[in-house]
């Protein structure tokens, strides 16, 4: 079944670990920086969000990208990059609206998540599991559980259900 | 390769910034943060120097697998001659300035001079520049690095800064990053203060090589797996350092009341209350232990304040050294600390210490203009913290820490006052474990446990883990003894830890993630794994401990240039004359014996090649390779 990464925000802890592995896997130095994906902080309010790709479809950078060096690859439902094609125009940057797209400075490229070849390091270093690689179809039914968790402690707490 | 980071030499009187490469020969002897720190300090500080004159010297650095795949590479070291206790100033944090600053393509600030008005630096990318700080003094240690990241529209900027406390030059300023994460000891905020330098900020976007990318990936995921398959990292990520009070209490090893009783007695203030406020858990840089809570405070006149912490030691500060059994007293004081930039540690002994006195008449209404001084007085504890942080009133004389603050309240204060080298004991009654007594007797900045506490030897851990453990990485076959009440073998223990911790310090790893809290944490072994697959610098776990060895040997050489002599390595009086009043039997009715604690220290010194003075023997200096320092290579 098709598996997606999924961000569970409240279980993130801001260590920044999936930065450092995901620029040390595709770049083979640690640099945020040239990571593909970001724990974007409001460190006053002790708020912290993993930010990454979410292999939209349809993908606002595939539908801008002008010579088609984007494109979806079907076996792992995501969005990847020809860079025999590219010609670094950074449409695609300024399309997308979670800066899933981003430029790594040193390789003068753009880049952006690609799953690992559907083994994501990031995922695999995330003790806390705030981000998971889950089949898709699971995805619901988790949320469901786990809301219908709290629901269901309301119920006893205050109907006595 | 890892090690391309640059040192830079500062000079705030002249403005003037140099910076060079370090050579590797220089890693292969003191690695990088603390024993490379050490180094710079030896050789740059001329000795007999007044700690907040602007010839104090100041030490920034990352360790040197900071930033690196080795698990929580989070910690930054500090250092600089002590405003506090006039020996070897040195401070350790986590968060996130470490990684930073080597993304800056920076390993080692050398600091001098003073600034005429407020500065800051300002590294970022391979540059540096000193920037006007006017606008920011007086600004607490927050907003300071809030406004600096708004001065650069950049929320990933990093900043170590001082709040009002170093601006003030109390003795006992810590400097701060982040919410929460604090150098806390030996008063480098106040050195800070002296300089006129508010903060360092920092911002980075260049490459760490990484030298075997793959292997060092695939070796961290396995020691964070087994980091976090022990149960003390389970405890750690659900509570933090304050687990640690419900098994020091409930045996009666913690100090209550200054020190006066060894457990607190009907407390109510063991860790699970923490639930009540937080809102989660957070981690510095690349740790999954997680330790701190991020929490709000519901009521009185500090409800709705978003904080971190706290830890131990401020259950310690707040709690039950000053008699306080209440929780929301204990995260008011730790906000208040690091809001103003004050040692938790110290300011709660320091409180403490006032009001035994006050119990006993010495320090009156008169000299707390009122405040009545009295155990479990929160509202009196919180004011005093105020006090410090501002030198007002008693607040003031107790902001010159324990030595100049006898000096200025009276001879008779002296025997209450619980310090070693003119720093606060922990929070921690020693009486019954004279392993942790010889530690914090021995500390090469003063009384602390993070130099050397052997904190397993409360376990009572088999003989034969033990023998294991502390056999390695250089040979031991004298006594060990899973008793911790017992003298045997301690000193070895306290040798090994300081070892450990060094070589920690020295690479920016967590000690959480070593064989502190637990036997089956990170040891030698892994050091020098890491190490490899980080840097590509082939050192052996026995060469790991003798670079340790080196740069704790040269802290001892520093203190004793600064007049350090044996009777500095001592415990003050209550130790060995007021049995612990309280707790289980293993705990309680117990005191140092004095003529075996000279028998640890002896036995101790022997350990490291000193003489019975306690100075580094010449032969000790030459295997080290210390007998021509100050060498001046850096």
């Amino acid at each position: 079944m098709q598996k997606i990464l999924i961000v569970d925000h409240e279980r993130c802890t801001g260590c920044r670990l999936c930065e450092l592995v995901c620029s040390v896997k595709n770049a083979g130095v640690s640099n945020p920086s040239r990571a593909r994906i970001h724990i974007i902080k409001w460190e006053m309010e002790g708020f912290e969000l993993p930010m990454v790709c979410p292999q939209c479809e349809p993908a606002p950078c595939m539908a801008v990208c002008p010579v088609d060096a984007l494109s979806r690859d079907g076996d792992l439902e995501r969005v990847v990059i020809d860079y025999d094609l590219c010609i670094g125009c950074k449409l695609c940057v300024a399309a997308c609206p979670f800066g899933g797209m981003g430029i790594d400075t040193v390789a003068k490229k753009v880049i952006k998540c690609e799953l690992c070849d559907g083994d994501p390091t990031c995922v695999d270093f995330c003790q806390p599991q705030a981000l998971q690689y889950v089949p898709a179809g699971t995805v619901n039914l988790r949320k469901k559980r786990e809301a219908g968790l709290k629901f269901s402690e309301l119920m006893r707490r205050f109907a006595g259900v | 390769m890892a090690l391309n980071r640059k040192i830079a030499y500062i000079d705030l009187s002249t403005g003037e910034v140099e910076t060079a490469p370090i050579p590797v020969m220089m890693r292969k002897l003191y690695l990088g943060g603390r024993g490379l720190d050490i180094y710079l300090l030896y050789n740059h500080l001329e000795p007999g120097v007044d700690p907040l004159g602007p010839e104090n010297v100041l030490l920034v650095s990352a360790g040197l697998l900071a930033g690196t795949l080795a698990s929580a590479s989070a910690r930054s070291h500090l250092a600089a001659k002590s405003p506090l206790t006039g020996f070897v100033g040195s401070t350790n944090m986590g968060g996130f300035f470490a990684p930073e600053l080597r993304w800056a393509g920076f390993d080692h600030l050398v600091i001098k001079g003073k600034a005429e008005s407020p500065v800051y630096l300002w590294v970022h990318d391979g540059e540096i520049e000193i920037e006007e700080a006017s606008h920011l003094w007086g600004e607490d240690t927050f907003e300071t690095q809030d406004l600096i990241r708004q001065e650069w529209g950049d929320p990933e900027v990093k900043v170590v800064c001082i709040g009002l406390a170093g601006e003030r030059l109390v003795r006992f300023a810590n400097v701060r990053t982040g919410l929460k994460n604090s150098g806390g000891r030996t008063g480098i905020g106040a050195v800070m203060g002296s300089k006129n330098l508010k903060a360092v900020a920092v911002r980075g976007t260049m490459d760490i090589e990484i030298e075997y990318p793959e292997e060092a990936l695939k070796y961290n995921k396995e020691i964070i797996d087994k980091i976090c398959s022990t149960k003390f990292a389970q405890i750690m990520q659900r509570w933090g350092t304050m687990f640690i009070y419900g098994a020091t209490n409930s045996t009666g090893l913690i100090r209550c009341r200054n020190f006066q009783l060894n457990q607190l007695v009907g407390g109510n203030i063991e860790c699970e209350h923490i639930d009540e406020y937080s809102i989660g858990t957070e981690g510095c840089f690349g740790c999954s232990i997680h330790c701190r809570h991020k929490y709000i405070i519901k009521d009185g006149p500090y409800a709705g304040v978003y904080a971190q912490g706290p830890e131990y030691t401020s259950q310690g500060a707040f709690g039950m050294e000053v008699g306080c059994n209440n929780f929301e007293t204990i995260l008011a004081g730790n906000y208040l600390v690091n809001k103003y930039g004050l040692d938790t540690l110290e300011t709660g002994s320091m409180i403490a210490w006032a009001m035994e006195l006050y119990e006993k008449g010495i320090l009156t209404d008169k000299d707390t203009e009122g405040l009545k001084l009295e155990w479990g007085n929160d509202e009196a504890v919180l004011e005093m913290v105020e006090r410090i942080a501002k030198r007002k009133g008693l607040g003031d004389i107790l902001a010159e820490g324990p030595l100049r603050a006898i000096e200025r309240i009276g001879e008779e204060s002296r025997p209450y006052c619980i310090q070693v080298k003119g720093m606060s004991n922990l929070h921690s009654d020693e009486r019954p474990t004279p392993s942790l007594a010889l530690g914090i007797a021995t500390a090469s900045r003063g009384s602390d446990h993070l130099r050397s506490r052997p904190a397993i030897d409360l376990y009572h851990l088999p003989e034969a883990l033990l023998k294991k453990i502390y056999g390695y990485p250089t040979p031991y076959d004298g006594p060990l003894s899973s008793d911790y009440t017992t003298y045997e073998g301690k000193p070895r223990q306290v040798q090994w830890h300081e070892m450990c911790y060094e070589a920690v310090d020295c690479l920016g790893i967590c000690k959480f993630h070593t064989i502190f809290l637990s036997p089956n944490l990170l040891g030698f072994d892994e050091f020098s794994k890491l190490i490899y697959y980080n840097t590509g610098l082939e050192i052996s776990p026995q060469e790991v401990w003798e670079i340790a060895d080196r740069a704790y040997t040269l802290e001892r050489l520093f203190n004793i240039r600064e007049g350090l002599g044996r009777e500095d390595d001592w415990l003050v009086d209550r130790y060995f004359d007021e049995p612990t009043p309280l707790g289980l039997e293993i705990a309680r009715n117990k005191v140092l014996d004095r003529e075996k604690f000279k028998q640890m220290i002896d036995e101790y010194y022997a350990l490291h090649g000193w003489d019975e003075k306690g100075v580094p023997r010449p032969e000790t200096l030459k295997r080290l390779g210390l007998d021509k320092e100050p060498s001046h290579m850096l």
